[in-house]
């Protein structure tokens, strides 16, 4: 059995009481390509046992920032700590302690389901002995069991997911990175691997996760940051974000084609804020009945009306006036 | 006790090879007797003994052929070794990226690579000699001798053939290289016959090439031709190719993917 983090042999009773706080602590992190930024200086930190989010559109700097956590790319400048190792001279001692479940599966296809298991326990150097219980653990928490002897190639791509998540198991981590875990899936794959990363939660499982998806954020994430172009622009838990951010309640409105335009200026005062995008005006509200009665009353009359709370998407829309989904 | 992360790696491509094991050492014992039958016995019926004497220094044409055919196939394997699947798990299957998350590092990762390499050209050229044994083409005591330079040639390809493997972003490449590299140099470099007989301005080009090199020494472990450089010579230029192309996959696969 793999030793767990020990706080005694890594540092003092005063620092042990921090790294208790906090796994993960940036300060000032960046990552340069060339000329290009794709980290700007980012501040952040990840306590034990929560799970924490990177919330952004494509190209925001949330993959290479948990490439830097995870010591598969130097960290240009700032500081890093991660479970009490720096990445970029004790990354053989950090990433032993790592689970990682990279944006794509990266499993052998050609090998069964359980020897993708078997070899990835083995480069952790996990005797075979204490590997074989531990398989039998993951293929069931995978719900693979009855497919552990199958090749991996035809498995659906939610099982693939799946096999990837209990691969990144296989150490038992103090800490696990998922970059876009269900980006790519159906629904209902969705759903089934949501159930099972919560459950690695109630485990005391320590989760960073990078995601485009506000749901999924928002059904995950104990906190999580909101990055934009290589920046955090806001950081909370996700009702905090939202509380903060965005009025309770969102009434979308669709007019004909052609009509939106002038009806913008006409919807002044009925509600907190308005945003007009391409195909309809979002009204950022505490009373969406009320600013629909008064839309009512000044005689406007939108061909599609819906109302809904409103979610990490507008907060980002405030913020960064785009959608996260580029 | 702790397993050094290089031999982690050549484990996990152990239980890869499992699944191909069987139709792998078929073919490592038919390929042999097929060239040696073909080309040794068949072509070979057309070079008279006293001519092999004279010209190639040896009692047949199948005794000059076959250390050659040894190294070529050695050459052969390496470089099938060092370019799909390694193409595959740095492109197709991305397993090098989920393997350099975990401790295993870049060094590791090389080092297993080459290791098993090293691992499957000494079984492939342990068949091919016990196949020379039975065509009679190779005496017990130098069958073991024959394995240096076969399995040095072997990793003198698969060097700079997994650094060049680890620059592709394409398959392209690699055709380009069987087309233009490896075929030629199967067939100019003295396996089936001396690089003398070659225009003297493309002579110096097999100078250069490993497999010379190697045939060059596995014909006097055979049947004691004069070698054109002391043996050591020749087996240094392999090491030297060997481990420059294995400093460079290294260099180019940690710029790759971890960038």
């Amino acid at each position: 059995m793999q030793p767990k983090f020990d706080r005694e042999r890594h540092c003092s009773p005063v620092v042990c009481s921090l790294v208790a706080a906090a796994l993960v602590t940036a300060k000032g992190l960046t990552k340069h390509f060339d000329d290009f930024v794709a980290v700007d200086g980012v501040d952040f930190e990840v306590r034990e046992g929560e799970v924490f989010g990177f919330l952004g559109p494509n190209g925001a700097g949330k993959s290479s920032t948990m490439r830097m956590i995870g010591s598969v790319s130097p960290v240009t400048a700032g500081t890093l700590r991660v479970l009490g190792f720096d990445p970029s001279t004790e990354g053989r001692l950090l990433r032993a302690r790592l689970g990682v479940v990279p944006q794509e599966d990266s499993l052998d296809l050609e090998l069964t389901v359980e020897e993708n298991l078997l070899i990835y326990g083995r480069y952790f150097d996990i005797s075979r002995k204490d590997l074989a219980p531990r398989i039998d653990e993951l293929l069931e928490f995978a719900q693979l069991t009855d497919r552990r002897k199958d090749r991996t190639e035809p498995l659906s791509g939610g099982m693939k997911r799946r096999l990837t998540i209990a691969r990144g198991l296989i150490n038992r981590p103090d800490l696990l990175l998922l970059d876009e875990p269900t980006t790519g899936l159906d629904p209902q794959a969705r759903h089934i691997l949501w159930d099972r990363l919560y459950r690695l939660k109630q485990d005391g499982v320590t989760q960073i996760l990078t995601t485009h998806y506000m749901d999924e954020a928002e059904q995950l994430c104990d906190r999580l940051v909101i990055m934009d172009r290589g920046k955090i622009v806001a950081e909370g838990s996700p009702s905090g974000l939202i509380a903060e951010h965005a009025p309770r309640e969102v009434l979308e409105l669709r007019f004909p084609v052609g009509v939106q335009d002038g009806v913008v200026e006409q919807l002044e005062g009925v509600a907190t804020r308005y945003e007009a995008l391409a195909d309809r005006v979002l009204l950022y509200t505490d009373d969406a009945d009320a600013s629909m009665r008064a839309i009512t009353e000044r005689g406007l009359a939108p061909e599609q009306t819906m109302i809904r709370r409103s979610t990490l998407e507008d907060v980002f829309l405030k913020l960064t006036g785009r959608t996260l989904v580029d | 006790m702790a397993t050094p992360v290089a031999l982690r790696v050549v484990e996990a491509n152990f239980i890869s090879y499992r699944r191909v094991w069987k139709g792998s050492a078929v073919t490592s014992f038919v390929n042999p007797i097929l060239y040696l039958a073909a080309m040794g016995l068949g072509l070979g019926s057309l070079v008279d003994d006293t001519a092999a004497a004279t010209t190639l220094g040896a009692d047949s044409y199948l005794e000059f052929l076959a250390p050659g055919m040894l190294v070529a196939t050695t050459m052969i394997t390496a470089t099938f070794e060092s370019s799909w699947p390694m193409l595959a798990a740095i492109k197709w299957t991305k397993t090098y990226e989920a393997t350099l998350a975990t401790p295993v590092g870049v060094s590791g990762l090389i080092g297993g690579h080459f290791i098993w390499i090293a691992m499957r050209l000494l079984a492939v050229s342990t068949v091919f000699v016990v196949v020379m044994l039975a065509f009679g083409a190779a005496s017990a005591g130098d069958a073991i001798v024959l394995l240096i330079p076969a399995v040095l040639v072997g990793l003198a390809i698969a060097g700079p053939v997994s650094a060049f493997t680890a620059g592709r972003e394409s398959e392209q490449g690699i055709v380009l290289l069987f087309r233009f590299g490896i075929t030629p140099m199967f067939l100019f470099s003295g396996t089936f016959f001396p690089i003398s007989q070659l225009p003297d301005l493309i002579q110096p080009l097999a100078y250069l090439t490993p497999l010379w090199h190697g045939v060059e020494v596995a014909r006097r472990m055979a049947i004691g031709t004069a070698t054109t450089l002391p043996i050591w010579q020749h087996l240094g230029y392999l090491i030297v190719l060997f481990a420059v192309g294995a400093w460079l996959t290294g260099r180019y696969l940690a710029r790759r993917i971890l960038p």
